[in-house]
């Protein structure tokens, strides 16, 4: 167990992890059937239709970061982002209704999972195109720095492979230019969609561009929650105080397929199974025992958890669906009725 | 007053009603290129005018990102060519973001994109793509054609709260006329320029000076010509539109962007639809706009094609 950590922020830290993986669970058995990317065929009877990319085995990152965060600080995240937007705040049964479509959701049902967004805690959304959360990231870092919104910071996820496209690099080239008050966030988890991203980038990865660029990076084993947290409380504390961005790189792993409908058949066995003896929450419920936990508070965790997802997928079941009309509004204000 | 000192003064006016309005570009610290933003940061600051790197996905997403955290950004893009480097984050996160979010956020942002043919200035630097951007749900789509409506348009635009594509035409800068500070021009109004009954002619920017030339030539013929600005793209004044149409029977669409899947096939579709009016298109062939002038000359659609497309819909 970390160094410094009380065990009760230990269980916070474990029932985030546990919320996201139930919620994720649940989701993805919900997907069943449902419209896939690559080239299968879509059933059509999903209750969570379209591209679903799980986060599992990859909790600890989201975990060990927001939990530095203040609703008033804000999010960017990318197409892999449940984990970010409940490790942030955002109510679970809206999101789950966002995923089924419902006019409940966050969204009224307009985004989906690779749109989650809750502005309210400051989860400024997920997004369906790779590295497109860094140059936003950066802009509302701007503003906080200009509105001189007390020691607000914007913290910002990617993954490894949206390194390699060019918002990356303007993203973190304009963050240093201002020392803007943004954590970059890069969960690396080795594959970016049935490509390994390694063969694909040139260098050292997200923490040696970042080094290039005088953005100093710190490198964590991003299955370990206690590792990712105390490294993300001195970045957290180092951004709050004014000192210009930085770079978190977590090293993790990407358990399920790039969506849920993908068996991940291009990826070797032995590679997998090496990265499940590290999952992070198995890794932390052995940490908190060890550390004195009772293996019934664990438990009680687990189910309450369990329990919440259960009624967040009843509560989406019974939502209403969005009145079509609502397809016309939002769009925009001034040239809104001129439809065609 | 010029059309690029217009839109310094109206920049200015909305940065002193509005602490929240930012500049941010490349070179907008020395006043923009054109002299659109010229003095403004003396009078405002590095920090509400804020030179950038040349970055413009980087630009037009921090944009995004301002405008989402509560601040009203001017993005600068130089030339509508280069605001292709940051299609991304104009198409799928500003028009994007306040309906798929379920109308959590907005995005009040102004992204100017000066237009069309740059006097030998080649492919790159010459294009004319507004119908790409009309074609955007999320976004409204500006094109002044004189200074006065390019400071009434950009507080406007300014003020309108949805993300706007400001289009100036590259080569209108020096353009003078009188500037009436106090007067407002909403977005989506046209503006008849010239009345008559034989055709409606309709037309945008810098391309409103060509018309105006064929108007007179076809008006010493004796065909008089209901000539609309249409300033606005996105929303368009169908109304003053199809209303000249019903009248004249006959509408012609000029612009500077090359022909083919233009916005003015959109205005004579919807004319037709509306009126059962004879319709015709003007604009460029589809080609690259060319150096040298001759070929540069090739893009160009002046008054006496106008003059001479306006003959054949009446014959
Ligand atoms: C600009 C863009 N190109 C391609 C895609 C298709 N795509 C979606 S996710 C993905 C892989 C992204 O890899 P990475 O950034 O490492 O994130 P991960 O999926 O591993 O979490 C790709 C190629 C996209 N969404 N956006």
């Amino acid at each position: 167990m970390g160094s410094s950590i009380s065990t009760g922020a230990g269980e916070a830290l474990y029932r985030t992890m546990v919320r996201i993986r139930a919620f994720e669970n649940a989701a993805e058995a919900a997907s069943q059937g449902g419209v896939s990317a690559y080239g299968q065929e879509a059933a059509g009877a999903a209750k969570v239709r379209g591209p679903l990319h799980l986060s599992t085995g990859q909790e600890a990152v989201p975990a060990g970061v927001c939990a530095h965060l203040r609703t008033t600080d804000y999010l960017t995240s990318t197409h892999r982002g449940h984990g970010h937007t409940l490790a942030k705040g955002a109510d679970l049964a809206r999101m789950m209704c966002e995923l089924f479509g419902k006019a409940t959701g966050f969204n009224g049902g307009k985004g989906g999972s690779m749109h989650i967004a809750d502005f309210s805690v400051g989860m400024l959304g997920a997004n369906g195109v790779v590295a497109a959360g860094l140059p936003i990231a950066v802009g509302a870092a701007h503003a906080q720095k200009l509105l001189k919104t007390k020691d607000d910071i914007t913290v910002c996820f990617f993954g490894d492979g949206a390194i390699n496209r060019g918002p990356f690099l303007e993203a973190l080239n304009w963050a240093r230019v201002y020392e803007l008050p943004v954590l970059f966030v890069c969960e690396d988890n080795r594959w970016s969609a049935t490509t390994a991203s390694g063969p694909m980038t040139a260098g050292d990865g997200a923490s040696a561009r970042a080094a290039s660029m005088d953005i100093a990076a710190t490198q964590v084993d991003g299955n370990d929650v206690f590792a990712v947290h105390e490294a993300a409380a001195r970045l957290v504390r180092e951004v709050r105080s004014g000192g210009g961005p930085r770079l978190l790189h977590a090293l993790t792993y990407r358990v399920k397929g790039h969506v849920s409908v993908d068996v991940a058949a291009y990826r070797d066995a032995a590679e997998l199974a090496a990265a499940l003896e590290t999952d992070p929450i198995a890794r932390t419920r052995g940490h908190l025992l060890s550390a004195g936990v009772s293996a019934a508070t664990l438990d009680a965790i687990e189910n309450a958890a369990r329990d919440e997802v259960d009624t967040a997928l009843a509560i989406a079941d019974a939502a209403p669906w969005p009145d079509a009309e609502a397809a016309f509004t939002d769009v925009q204000t001034t040239g809104a009725g001129q439809w065609h | 007053m010029s059309y690029s000192e217009a839109a310094v003064r109206a920049i200015q006016r909305e940065m002193e009603a509005d602490a929240r309005v930012v500049v941010l570009g490349e070179d907008v610290g020395r006043g923009g290129i054109f002299g659109q933003y010229k003095g403004l940061q003396q009078a405002f600051g590095a920090e509400r005018v804020i030179d950038t790197p040349i970055s413009e996905a980087a630009i037009m997403g921090a944009g995004v990102g301002m405008a989402l955290a509560g601040l009203r950004p001017v993005v600068e893009m130089r030339v509508v060519d280069f605001a292709l480097c940051g299609m991304d984050e104009l198409v799928n996160q500003a028009a994007k973001n306040r309906f798929m979010f379920g109308g959590q956020g907005r995005v009040p942002l102004v992204a100017r994109m000066p237009g069309g043919i740059w006097d030998a200035s080649a492919a790159q630097h010459s294009q004319s793509l507004e119908a790409w951007f009309a074609h955007l749900p999320g976004v409204v789509v500006v094109n002044p054609s004189t200074p006065q409506d390019n400071y009434s348009l950009l507080r406007a635009a300014l003020q309108c709260g949805d993300p706007v594509v400001y289009i100036e035409h590259k080569t209108l800068w020096g353009l003078r006329g009188e500037v009436n500070e106090d007067m407002a021009v909403p977005l989506g109004k046209a503006r008849r320029v010239r009345d008559g009954n034989a055709l409606t002619l309709v037309s945008w920017s810098k391309q409103m000076q060509a018309c105006a030339a064929a108007c007179e030539a076809l008006a010493a013929e004796g065909i008089t010509v209901d000539l609309i600005d249409l300033r606005t793209l996105w929303p368009w004044d169908r109304e003053t539109v199809l209303a000249s149409c019903a009248r004249t029977q006959r509408l012609l669409v000029v612009h500077e962007a090359v022909q083919v899947a233009g916005f003015g096939a959109e205005i004579a579709a919807s004319a037709a639809e509306a009126t059962g009016c004879r319709v015709a298109r003007l604009g460029a062939p589809r080609i690259p706009v060319g150096y040298a002038p001759v070929l540069e000359a090739q893009s160009r659609v002046g008054p006496e094609a106008i003059a001479a497309a306006a003959r054949k819909l009446l014959g």
